[in-house]
């Protein structure tokens, strides 16, 4: 419409020209992505603007994930960009972990014209429909002149309340007709009011709980990583002289290095972990989700009487395993604010004599050193490679991993000093994670020292990635606990399928070294426990500006100890050799067990 | 135990598939479904029958309030409400049965809303029980089709469903 007050003729713009601009108005930084037919506009928009950078990636799985982890390592709202059909399908399971692991997210997907969709047309898939079930929203995009609105709100959902990612499926005339462009500064929408402040009844119910507490317990999932929250758990904690415990997701939210901490609890936690669980009388649960591989058995874990408070932003995800006593439904950093608010005001402290002996039954279920384990002359241990990775590094690198047994050594290992350090594929387990998200991570922070674990099997899911990083100069270390086995499945076969190793050994390695060089990269083979040190320091100092594998050659046969095995309760560890045996429940001379409720 | 969920929702493409693939995905049951846009256009009003424990109904309800186009759910079952279904029956009606068949229909308060030489086609609405009893009223052989919408819900009096 002509503008009588400026005499201007507002300019109409291509579909594709008001992607590129919207992502511009969103701050975006990266975009991860592929091109193909359908995104053939859009790339042609990208070519000449220079608001954002694009980083193409060598499989869309991996523009996802490096997606993921770029929102991951940086708070921001990762972007990706994929093809219709077969890139919007590759592109699936890289959605799948993102929402598993509620990361906000936004997947823009081609799709073939309007006058195409339904008809089989070529590389047409129903992407609304197949990422309907792994998406917090998605939409599909029918006329030009709704873009600029539905990325807005795109950007609005995946980033609020519990985040998690959403596809903006456009067609490819949509992208070439044109419209005018205006950029919404906010938005409203009446169905989604994701919660915020915590009920203030509900906080004060929660501080009386705590009050009568003798066994308190502090365990702190993802939600306080993505809610930012590390900070008021860790006052919370020391306020209240509780011990603290971090899921898989949770790591570095509170300081590994703290006196409180007491490591991972679940199928692979520590001992004093998963005793705590298992026998605190009141339990603070921030943004986690009794999940099947932290407590195991609903039942056995609540076999002891306890009492639980459960802060967490998505009601859903409360009362769905567990019942608890006090729920709070808001954003975990608003709750802990008015938590401990009261706290201080009130004076509240849990009960000083019970938690003086709950600290000594900690500190003797700490005593054995759950995690120790027999160092090797001649096989390199995995562990002493997570060990020598925290010292080289000074526990301030930015650590990405894959999945398996490697993962578990990572989480168990490294201590993650700060929140959105550790990054890694929780809820949904995805292999071939590691390097992608490393690559992203790496991007988000150019001056960090950023380390991928990983091992011979996850490596290879995602290995042409060695090119993204090479193209992008993505200095990224990659630790390769080479065990010449799918460890973690071997593990499973070697405990419950009487040794038999079906399809768990890796024969015809490719040469890692000549791989990772063949793609312009530095490469060190390590053998000997005595030469691990130099050789990180080698990658990390030496080799700063560089993409380094370094190819472990690790003991084939180590496992992975404490392990909570399927159906069984957190006090039916199966603890490494030199506590076989041990008892796993309090002290005798501790009062008061199960007197609660 | 049978619950009505009533649920105002954004009336956009997609919104139903959600709903039903929330459904499939948990396990969760769906006895029935209906939905209309209402008196508002961009509002679907739905009515899901579904079944299971209290716990199953609470994140049912949690889930489905999830979903971003879900403007509100409510349990109708928690206070008084009415439910009505409607049942569209297509019944042979020849010989002596024809007469029976008009006697039956008026007992049950339907109406004959279709007629030829062999059948009937009666209109019935009720909840959905009056329907069942409807149908077990008749000689099954005489039933040539039956077409049910599913239970629609209400709130008793005051109680009201808006935004
Ligand atoms: C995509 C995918 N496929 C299969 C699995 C099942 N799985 C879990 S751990 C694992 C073995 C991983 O082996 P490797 O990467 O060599 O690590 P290790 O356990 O030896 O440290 C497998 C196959 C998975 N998690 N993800």
């Amino acid at each position: 419409m002509f503008n009588y007050e400026t005499g201007i003729e507002p300019m109409e713009i291509s579909g594709a020209e008001i992607v590129v601009r919207c992502l511009a108005e969103e701050g975006v930084e990266f975009v991860f992505g592929y091109p193909g037919g359908a995104v053939l506009e859009i790339y042609d928009a990208i070519f000449k603007q220079n608001a954002f950078k694009h980083v193409l990636v060598r499989h869309e799985q991996a523009a996802a994930h490096a997606a993921d982890a770029y929102s991951r390592s940086s708070k921001k709202v990762g972007v990706c960009l994929i093809t219709s059909g077969p890139g919007a399908t590759n592109a699936l399971t890289g959605i799948a972990t993102a929402y598993m692991d509620s990361i906000p997210m936004v997947v823009i997907s081609g799709q073939v014209g309007t006058a195409g969709i339904g008809l089989d047309a070529f590389q047409e898939v129903d992407m609304v429909g197949c990422s309907r079930p792994i998406v917090k929203h998605n939409f599909l995009v029918k006329d030009v002149r709704d873009l600029a609105v539905t990325i807005k709100k795109a950007f609005h959902i995946a980033s609020t309340g519990r985040p998690g990612p959403v596809v903006i499926d456009i067609p490819k005339d949509v992208t070439i007709n044109k419209a005018e462009f205006s950029y919404p500064a906010s938005i409203a929408i009446r169905s989604y009011n994701p919660p915020t402040k915590g009920h203030p009844g509900q906080i004060k119910k929660a501080a009386q709980l705590i009050g009568e507490a003798k066994r308190p317990l502090i365990y702190v999932g993802g939600g306080a990583v993505q809610g930012n929250a590390s900070e008021e758990v860790t006052e919370l904690v020391k306020l209240l002289n509780v011990p603290c415990t971090n899921t898989l997701m949770g790591l570095g939210a509170l300081d590994g290095t703290d006196s409180h901490f007491l490591g991972m609890p679940g199928m692979h936690g520590t001992f004093e972990a998963n005793l705590a669980m298992q026998y605190c009388d009141v339990l603070v649960a921030i943004g986690a989700r009794f999940d099947d591989r932290v407590i195991s058995v609903p039942n056995h874990f609540l076999s002891q009487p306890k009492r639980i408070i459960h802060i967490d932003v998505d009601p859903s995800s409360i009362a769905k395993r567990v019942k608890v006593d006090v729920p709070i439904v808001g954003d975990v950093k608003h709750v802990l604010t008015d938590m401990i608010a009261v706290l201080k005001e009130t004076g509240i402290r849990p009960h000083a004599e019970g938690l003086t002996d709950w600290w000594k039954q900690v500190e003797a279920w700490r005593a054995p050193k759950c995690l120790d384990y027999a160092q090797s002359e001649e096989k390199i241990k995995p562990q002493y490679v997570m060990q020598k990775l925290w010292e080289v590094t000074n526990g301030e690198a930015i650590v990405t991993s894959d999945v398996g047994q490697h993962q578990m050594w990572t989480a168990q290992y490294y201590k993650f000093r700060r929140p959105r350090q550790w990054i890694n594929s929780g809820g949904l387990g995805t292999m071939g994670f590691g390097l992608p998200a490393a690559i992203g991570a790496q991007l988000a922070n150019p001056d960090a020292q950023v380390a991928c674990i990983t091992g011979d099997g996850s490596i290879q899911m995602n290995i042409q990635e060695l090119s993204t990083a090479k193209q992008y100069h993505t200095p990224v270390k990659i630790i390769l606990l080479n065990n010449r086995y799918l460890g973690m499945v071997r593990q499973w076969q070697e405990f419950f399928y009487g040794n038999r190793y079906s399809e768990t050994y890796l024969e015809a390695l490719p040469n890692f070294e000549k791989l990772a060089e063949a793609y312009g990269h530095i490469a060190i083979r390590v053998e000997k426990p005595q030469d691990v040190e130099a050789a990180l320091r080698e990658a990390f100092i030496t080799h700063k500006e560089r993409c380094v594998l370094l190819n472990f050659i690790t003991d084939e046969g180590e496992n992975v100890f404490p392990m909570v095995q399927n159906g069984k309760g957190l006090n039916q560890m199966d603890l490494p050799p030199h506590m076989s045996g041990m008892q796993q429940s309090p002290n005798e001379n501790n009062r008061d067990y199960g007197n609660l409720c | 135990m049978r619950h009505i969920l009533s649920t105002l929702i954004e009336n956009e493409a997609g919104a139903l598939s959600r709903v039903t693939g929330l459904f499939s995905a948990r396990g969760y049951n769906i006895d029935s479904l209906t939905v209309q846009a209402t008196e508002d256009p961009t509002m679907s009003r739905m009515t899901i029958v579904t079944h299971g424990s209290d716990d199953i109904i609470e994140q049912i309800t949690k889930q489905l309030n999830k979903l971003v186009e879900v403007v509100k759910v409510i349990d109708l079952n928690e206070a008084e409400h009415i439910e009505r279904e409607l049942m569209l029956i297509k019944v042979r009606a020849t010989g002596k049965e024809r007469e029976e068949m008009k006697r039956m229909a008026d007992i049950f308060r339907g109406r004959i809303i279709d007629v030829t030489e062999k059948t009937y086609t009666i209109e019935l609405t009720g909840p959905g029980e009056k329907l069942d009893a409807f149908i077990k009223a008749l000689d099954a052989s005489a039933i040539l089709e039956t077409v049910r919408t599913g239970a629609s819900g209400i709130g008793r009096g005051e109680r009201i469903l808006k935004i």
